[in-house]
């Protein structure tokens, strides 16, 4: 055994490729969709974090002297303490007198605070129900007929109800819509747990005696996770959507909180006069989602298990 | 001398950058002429695949032939405009795929399948198209024309979609057809048909095939020329007598010897063996649908009955549907039998729980066939290994130690625990794999179609290895394999399945010389190149130190 076999050692001993772990973060870095997407959201996270210091006024506050200003208009402007300053209103100000700049700034951190819990929370409890549906088979029967059923009612219908009952608050408007997506993640968690569980590896974990506990916290959920963030992302910009929905239905968070809905809301009234009222805070939404789902894109590309393989 | 239909002349395809070699393809030359039919033999990545995507103007947009000639009856393929290809391709050749479900569209009846080559390319009537269909599907020997004519895809068996594919690749009487592993995905018996069915038509229509595959039964079986290509350069061409027989090149001696013999290899143990697992009357039965759906059963296993010796390889054998992987599966408790008993040194095991149940998966344990999908891609080669023994309870330490010796005893470096399954090949997983096995100390290890994914030369390494661990570890083995040829290599006995039941048993000498069964003899015979002695001790001699 000379000349074949000894070049057969040495690629037994020294397997080809050098890295490490698959390259997930430098594909991710590399993404255009991920760096804008992920800019963008930066960003808007940025000013409405930093919002106090943006040169806002306090975003409820009315001056009857200022009513239905168009964007741009620079004139003097009643602060409650009674004080006047000079203030250009670079967004206008609505049919009450409040400076939009001021509300839209803080009707993004609403927005962003409630996509991110709505996504956060259904992925979790989603994931739950969608790891017990796929694991244990007649909690299967049960509790999809159950999330079948929640699904066959619209979204935005169930989630009107629910608000309804409970009275609005940011808690309520989130536990609503959480309860609305939460069908939809459990069925990805659970087709994901099905098919996973069927791959030789869980197989092959269960012949050397791996409990189930650990069978599903190493080997199902790590290989799940990729496509859950990609839901996660969908998840929040659905519920941005849909809080902007039922503020403008005048259901959502109560009127004296600035959302990006309320805004749209009370800003509908006048729109064929002062149309900047609904134009501003619908753009900041609409960018908000499509920057949230631009990311989605490319984090399904990147984390796709198809691009992380290489030498096969 | 004819002209020859296709000619390739000192063709290179550039492979994109960042591929494992800058070239598929590298100054390969070859022709096959009317009514020849030529092997190009190779392993995986070879570039084989490639060299016919060439030659049908089908490369990937990222993959470029950078110099060499394509002729196809004097017609340079590669300055071809994309129109004048489409021509070509139908009219003048055809190619057909290994995986024909995948090849032919789910949503339209073979028939019109068919019928839509004659549409683009002839000026006929419907009828006449019709009829010509018709004729197409009698000539590739399918019963019942009409019938097929108007079935889906998912409607006929793999053979029978198979012989579609050659309808389709021949209706329009291309000068060269192009076979890309046409059988491969097919069971033996169904391998042999089809084989005979494209041999038969070439003859007929005296058409030029370009035949490609890895197998060496299948070259032995039909060539009229071989080539042999690694790393996408030719090393050795001729007539498959002289390429078989004596071949010149180190790699072409290197794969006939690492494909296994026909003869059986080892004797029956010594009647003093112990019975270490016995299956009796194993069943089990698989019902799908229920709930406002129409249940079906199907009878994976029937009354299985059959008993492993200590330190035997038993060899079960059978195509695809014979259940053998079932028995496989319920032999070590990855599902539970319907009826039936399994006894582990006279134990009953069948209905054992919780730390019993346990110890039994320490004794047995398996080895999948995949080995691209048996390993976690999450989790480190080390964690893979030391995940069993972690779970029987060693220490971290202990168990990192265990896997660094196992590595060691696969032939694997130690330092590449920390490696993550994809930076490893075909061979190198399976090894992890059998390495993982072997950690809790198992007594018998069942070997799931273990080789079948894996290329010929590697297939022998890892059928040595198998050997190796187990007159070192005193293992039973069990070894499941459609391959007729590897039972022969390894196994002590055989069983032959068909269709969940058990047909045959005995010693790998009599089933293989004296086979009783009319389906064992059926299986014997359909094995490719089965005439040629592929494996034997004159080309072993190479390997003798020179």
């Amino acid at each position: 055994m000379h000349d074949i076999s000894d070049s057969v050692v040495t690629t037994i001993l020294f397997p080809s490729s050098a890295t490490a772990v698959p390259g997930a973060w430098r594909r991710l870095k590399r993404n255009w969709s991920v760096r804008l997407g992920g800019g963008v959201l930066i960003f808007f996270a940025l000013i409405s974090l930093f919002a106090p210091w943006l040169g806002v006024v306090d975003p409820s506050w009315l001056d009857s002297g200022n009513i239905n200003r168009v964007p741009g208009y620079s004139g003097s402007f009643a602060l409650p303490s009674g004080e006047n300053i000079a203030r250009t209103f670079w967004m206008g100000t609505d049919g009450s007198g409040r400076d939009i700049y001021s509300r839209v700034l803080y009707g993004g951190r609403i927005s962003l605070v409630l996509g991110i819990s709505v996504a956060a929370l259904s992925i979790v409890i989603g994931l739950t129900v969608g790891l017990a549906a796929g694991y244990v088979r007649w909690i299967d029967g049960i509790v999809m007929r159950v999330m079948d059923g929640l699904m066959a009612i619209p979204g935005i219908l169930l989630a009107l109800f629910l608000v309804a009952l409970w009275r609005a608050s940011l808690e309520t408007v989130i536990a609503a819509i959480t309860l609305t997506e939460i069908p939809r993640v459990a069925r990805l968690v659970r087709s994901l747990v099905l098919s996973i569980r069927e791959e030789p590896y869980v197989e092959a974990a269960i012949s050397v005696g791996t409990s189930t506990s650990k069978l599903i916290w190493r080997h199902i959920l790590p290989n799940a996770v990729a496509p859950l963030i990609v839901q996660a992302t969908y998840v929040c910009a659905v519920a941005m959507i849909m809080e902007s929905a039922l503020s403008f239905l005048g259901v959502g968070l109560p009127l004296d909180r600035p959302t990006w809905g309320n805004i749209m809301a009370e800003g509908r009234a006048s729109f064929n006069l002062f149309p900047h009222n609904v134009f501003i805070p619908g753009a900041f939404l609409a960018l908000t989602v499509l920057s949230v789902n631009m990311l989605g894109d490319g984090l399904r590309d990147t984390l796709d298990p198809r691009f992380g393989r290489r030498g096969e | 001398m004819t002209h020859p239909v296709l000619q390739v002349d000192a063709l290179s395809v550039s492979l994109p950058r960042g591929a494992d070699r800058t070239k598929a393809v590298s100054d390969v030359s070859f022709a096959v002429r009317s009514g020849q039919l030529m092997c190009l033999v190779g392993e995986s990545g070879s570039g084989k695949s490639m060299i016919a995507h060439t030659v049908m103007g089908l490369l990937p947009r990222n993959v470029r032939a950078t110099s060499g000639r394509v002729l196809l009856t004097g017609e340079d393929i590669l300055e071809g405009t994309p129109r004048r290809l489409r021509e070509l391709r139908g009219q003048q050749m055809s190619m057909i795929f290994q995986e024909p479900m995948t090849a032919l569209s789910p949503v339209m009846r073979c028939g019109r399948q068919i019928d839509e080559l004659l549409v683009q390319h002839c000026n006929l009537s419907s009828g006449d198209r019709r009829k010509r269909v018709l004729k197409m599907l009698e000539h590739v020997r399918l019963p019942d024309a009409e019938r097929i004519y108007s079935s889906y895809p998912h409607q006929l068996s793999g053979g029978q979609r198979q012989r579609i594919m050659i309808a389709m690749a021949l209706i329009l009487k291309p000068a060269l057809l192009i076979a890309d592993e046409p059988t491969t995905a097919l069971d033996v018996t169904t391998q042999a048909d089809i084989l005979r069915l494209i041999r038969d038509l070439q003859r007929e229509n005296n058409t030029a095939v370009l035949f490609i595959t890895h197998d060496f039964g299948v070259v032995a079986e039909i060539a009229d020329t071989v080539v042999v290509i690694k790393d996408g350069e030719v090393v050795e061409s001729g007539l498959p007598s002289n390429v078989l027989s004596q071949p010149c090149h180190a790699y072409t001696r290197m794969l006939l010897a690492a494909v296994p013999g026909f003869k059986p290899r080892k004797l029956q143990l010594g009647s003093d063996a112990r019975v270490k697992l016995h299956a009796k009357g194993l069943t089990r039965i698989f019902d799908s649908g229920g709930w406002l759906r129409q249940s079906r059963r199907v009878i994976a296993a029937d009354a299985v009955d059959l008993e492993v010796y200590k330190g035997e390889t038993l060899g079960i054998v059978g195509e695809s549907g014979s259940g053998k992987s079932t028995v496989a599966r319920l032999l070590s408790r990855l599902i539970t039998p319907s009826g039936g008993e399994i006894e582990l040194d006279s134990l009953n095991v069948t209905r054992l729980r919780g730390a019993a149940a346990l110890e039994f998966r320490r004794k047995v344990q398996v080895v999948f066939q995949d080995p691209y999908r048996s390993l976690n891609p999450r989790r480190t080669v080390g964690a893979a290994i030391s995940e069993g023994p972690i779970n029987f309870g060693a220490s971290q330490a202990k168990a990192r130690e265990r896997s660094a010796e196992l590595m060691k005893l696969v032939q694997l470096s130690p330092n590449s625990l920390n490696r993550y399954p994809h930076e490893f090949s075909g061979g190198q997983r399976q090894r992890i794999c059998i390495a993982r096995a072997l950690a809790v100390g198992p007594e018998v290890i069942i070997a799931d179609e273990a080789v079948s994914a894996l290329d010929v030369s590697v297939q022998e390494q890892i059928l040595a290895l198998f050997e190796e661990i187990q007159q070192r570890l005193h293992l039973t083995l069990i070894f499941i394999t459609h391959d007729l040829r590897v039972a022969a290599q390894i196994c002590n006995r055989v069983v032959v399945m068909q269709q969940g039941r058990v047909v045959e048993q005995g010693p790998a000498t009599q089933i293989f010389q004296n086979p009783r069964h009319e389906y064992t003899r059926a299986l014997l015979a359909s094995a490719p190149g089965r005439d040629f002695e592929f494996g034997m001790k004159e080309s072993h001699s190479i390997f003798e130190p020179r």
